[in-house]
């Protein structure tokens, strides 16, 4: 594996991979020191054109705690209005002998596009409305951790549903692609004005009514909505779209025992989610963030481990 | 001037003939010091026009010149071309007009006809001076804001208006901008829902298409609708011809060819606007370029340069050039599976454009006493395309690498030779 783009590049065996050595970086982060040597010597660069408080310093914690030297590039409002291309952003950077580089972007497919310029590996946190592949691994991880905890056996067979502004979500695209290779089913929920053109054709089910759908899932995932999607026409107020999509207290009761409640955070308490919901003992919305950290460490390992000399690729 | 005989040359009718040029125009016999091409399999096209080429010039002269886009423009075939009005400084005055008028003439190679904008600075807001653009040395009588849908739909009734003494036509970039605004850039289906990309649907073609051809027939002025992408904005051009709306339309070359899966691998060089569309209205189309629906093929030309595509694919420059391959395609889906004639490429390629853009000494005939604008092609021969061959100062080129018709041998401008292979 030299770059982690897409889990659509995946196989079911570098998934197993991954996550199974993040159940053993999961352990390392329980101790007092949480440093591993593996990676020491090697470079990892955060290259962040938007905003991020989370992802960011999680890929950070993962690389220093593998004894990588990170650092972060804010990138933001760079490129275009500066005047200087995205290629030469991603080269200069990669001219200064980098390892790896953790990039986000407002624009789809740009990681992949840089991909194709550098030596480097590329490590998707984040395109635009495409994927954000590290995010659905970490979501597939604490969800296994959560059946396990409770006995409730492996992800094959289990049903989850995506809930929320599936659009402009990166985290669906992703999700729906890792929960259909590790056996499990989807099913989406959202407002037809908040569902991605052609989703008929992605293989999982689609629904407009949350509350038929509560009763029957393992797994239920609330995504963010943005309230500025208001301004665009996507849901008339805070309070209809809370009355059709919001995981209430109400609809807490409507879950079936042992499922679990995920989010991929930041969260609008009290939009797409209430605070009862947030804080309920089956949530794992901190779990995740935990185990964030313990697939990046995994990822990051995959990706670097080895002799330096043959990682980047010759020029 | 020289004289030339081309011989045994075969006309888009499929006779075969020798055809004599003298003082640029054709003769009814070879004068005495004429130069011999022979032109046995070749066949010769009226010179072809495109009436929708960026030149860039003036502001963007690092990626096409007046002179640049002529020399890929003769390589292509064509004898005239059109220049957009979206250059920096907006050509929205009759001195601007003039000035790129007259570069035209310089470089020699094609005439270039000034389009002018329809509204000051492309702004959308306040008509530019069509009138005095008409009456100056430029004579323009082309007029668009492409790149820019005119939204405003009283302001297209008044510019309607005000070109109709004149006959001159509006050329509309129909694009609903709420319904396809600026991160609109992959056509709305399947792919730009799983490739996260913005969706850019049918519909804001079709509606802005339905409004334009009432507002003609309102008006009894002329509307073109360029780059016509989807079934749907097909439909409503063929509705309103049958009315007798007074309408024509082109296509580009791109929209003949090449699908939105060209946008799987996030290559911003198949970033264009209107976008790539899908197998079904590629096959819309080509069936209106062949009904007569569709008048002509235009090229769109954009030429950009690499660091303006260099982003991520919804900050790219929209837009890819065509000039030397806009033949090459239509031989390519049009010609070889017999939907179009050599006639027709004639038609649609020069008789056509020459009639909506106003041209009197283009897309004539070839026959004696006409301008020698013409072209000669080798309909058999097939290369890789290299963009790096390009007279374009742009690399902005869609069909890099693959396996096309190369069938230009020689173009004529009024007698002169232009391009030669």
């Amino acid at each position: 594996m030299l770059h982690l783009l897409s889990i659509a590049d995946l196989s079911r065996d570098e998934i197993e991979t991954i996550l199974t050595t993040a159940e053993e970086m999961h352990d390392v982060q329980t101790r007092p020191v949480k440093k591993l040597p593996a990676l020491r010597g090697r470079t990892v660069v955060n290259l962040f054109f938007e905003d991020s408080t989370r992802t960011r310093s999680s890929f950070e914690l993962a690389a220093k705690w593998l004894s990588a030297d990170a650092i972060n590039v804010s990138a933001k409002g760079s490129s275009v209005s500066k005047g200087e291309s995205m290629k030469d952003t991603l080269m200069t950077l990669d001219a200064m002998g980098v390892d790896a580089i953790v990039m986000r972007h407002a624009g789809s497919g740009a990681v992949r596009q840089a991909a194709g310029w550098v030596r480097a590996s590329m490590i998707n946190a984040g395109d635009g409305m495409h994927e954000h592949p590290t995010q659905a691994l970490l979501d597939a991880h604490a969800i296994r951790r959560h059946l396990k905890a409770h006995d409730l056996g492996t992800m094959e067979g289990k049903r989850v549903a995506i809930v929320g502004d599936l659009l402009h979500s990166r985290v669906v695209r992703s999700n729906v692609l890792l929960l259909a290779k590790l056996g499990a089913s989807a099913v989406l929920v959202a407002p037809p004005t908040l569902l991605p053109p052609g989703v008929e054709h992605w293989g999982v089910d689609v629904s407009y009514d949350l509350d038929t759908v509560l009763p029957d899932v393992d797994v239920v995932m609330m995504l963010r909505v943005q309230r500025e999607r208001m301004s665009g026409g996507f849901f008339p107020s805070e309070r209809e779209y809370i009355a059709g999509y919001g995981l209430t207290a109400q609809r807490l009761a409507r879950l079936k025992p042992g499922a679990c409640i995920a989010h991929p955070g930041p969260l609008n308490r009290g939009l797409e989610i209430s605070s009862p919901a947030a804080d309920a003992a089956q949530s794992i919305i901190l779990d995740q963030v935990s185990s964030g950290v313990a697939v990046r460490m995994s990822v990051l390992y995959h990706l670097l481990a080895g002799d330096p000399g043959t990682q980047r690729r010759e020029s | 001037m020289p004289s030339t005989k081309l011989s045994a040359v075969t006309l888009p009718d499929g006779t075969r003939t020798d055809l004599f040029i003298a003082d640029g125009v054709f003769v009814d016999d070879a004068p005495s010091d004429a130069e011999t091409l022979d032109c046995d399999g070749l066949i010769a096209l009226p010179g072809l026009v495109d009436i929708h080429t960026h030149l860039r010039e003036p502001g963007r002269e690092d990626t096409e010149t007046v002179l640049s886009g002529s020399q890929a423009a003769a390589r292509g075939g064509f004898t005239a071309v059109c220049a957009m009005a979206n250059t920096t400084p907006v050509t929205d005055t009759a001195e601007r007009a003039e000035y790129i008028a007259d570069l035209g003439r310089r470089a020699g190679l094609v005439d270039v006809t000034v389009i002018g904008a329809i509204s000051k600075g492309l702004a959308g807001e306040q008509l530019a001076e069509l009138g005095l653009m008409h009456t100056s040395a430029a004579h323009v009588t082309m007029f668009s804001d492409d790149g820019h849908c005119l939204m405003n739909p009283q302001l297209m009734r008044r510019a309607l208006e005000w070109i109709k003494p004149f006959n001159g036509v509006l050329m509309q970039h129909s694009q609903d901008s709420f319904l396809a605004g600026p991160d609109a850039c992959c056509h709305e289906s399947e792919i730009s829902g799983r490739l996260g990309l913005g969706g850019w649907p049918p519909v804001a073609e079709s509606s802005i298409i339905a409004r334009d051809v009432q507002l003609a027939e309102a008006t009894g002025s002329r509307l073109h609708v360029c780059h016509i992408s989807t079934a749907e904005g097909v439909d409503v051009v063929r509705w309103a011809k049958a009315r007798g709306v007074r309408v024509t339309a082109e296509a580009t070359p791109h929209h003949l060819l090449l699908s939105t899966r060209e946008l799987e691998g996030y290559d911003t060089t198949f970033k264009v606007n209107p976008p790539l569309r899908t197998d079904e209205h590629i096959e819309a189309v080509r069936q209106a370029l062949q009904d007569g629906t569709i008048d002509v093929v235009a090229t769109d030309h954009a030429p950009h340069a690499a660091h303006d595509k260099d982003h991520a694919f919804v900050d790219a420059r929209p837009g890819m050039i065509g000039l030397e391959q806009a033949l090459s395609v239509v031989i390519q889906t049009m010609v070889n599976p017999g939907r179009l004639d050599w006639a027709a490429v004639a038609d649609k390629m020069s008789h056509l454009p020459a009639r909506i853009a106003s041209l009197t000494n283009q897309g004539r005939p070839i026959a004696v006493g006409e301008p020698a604008n013409v072209v000669l092609i080798d309909p058999a021969r097939v290369a890789k395309v290299d963009r790096a061959a390009s007279a374009s100062l742009s690399r902005n080129n869609p069909y890099h690498g693959r396996l096309l018709p190369d069938p230009v041998e020689a173009t004529f401008l009024r007698g002169a030779i232009t391009y030669r292979k």
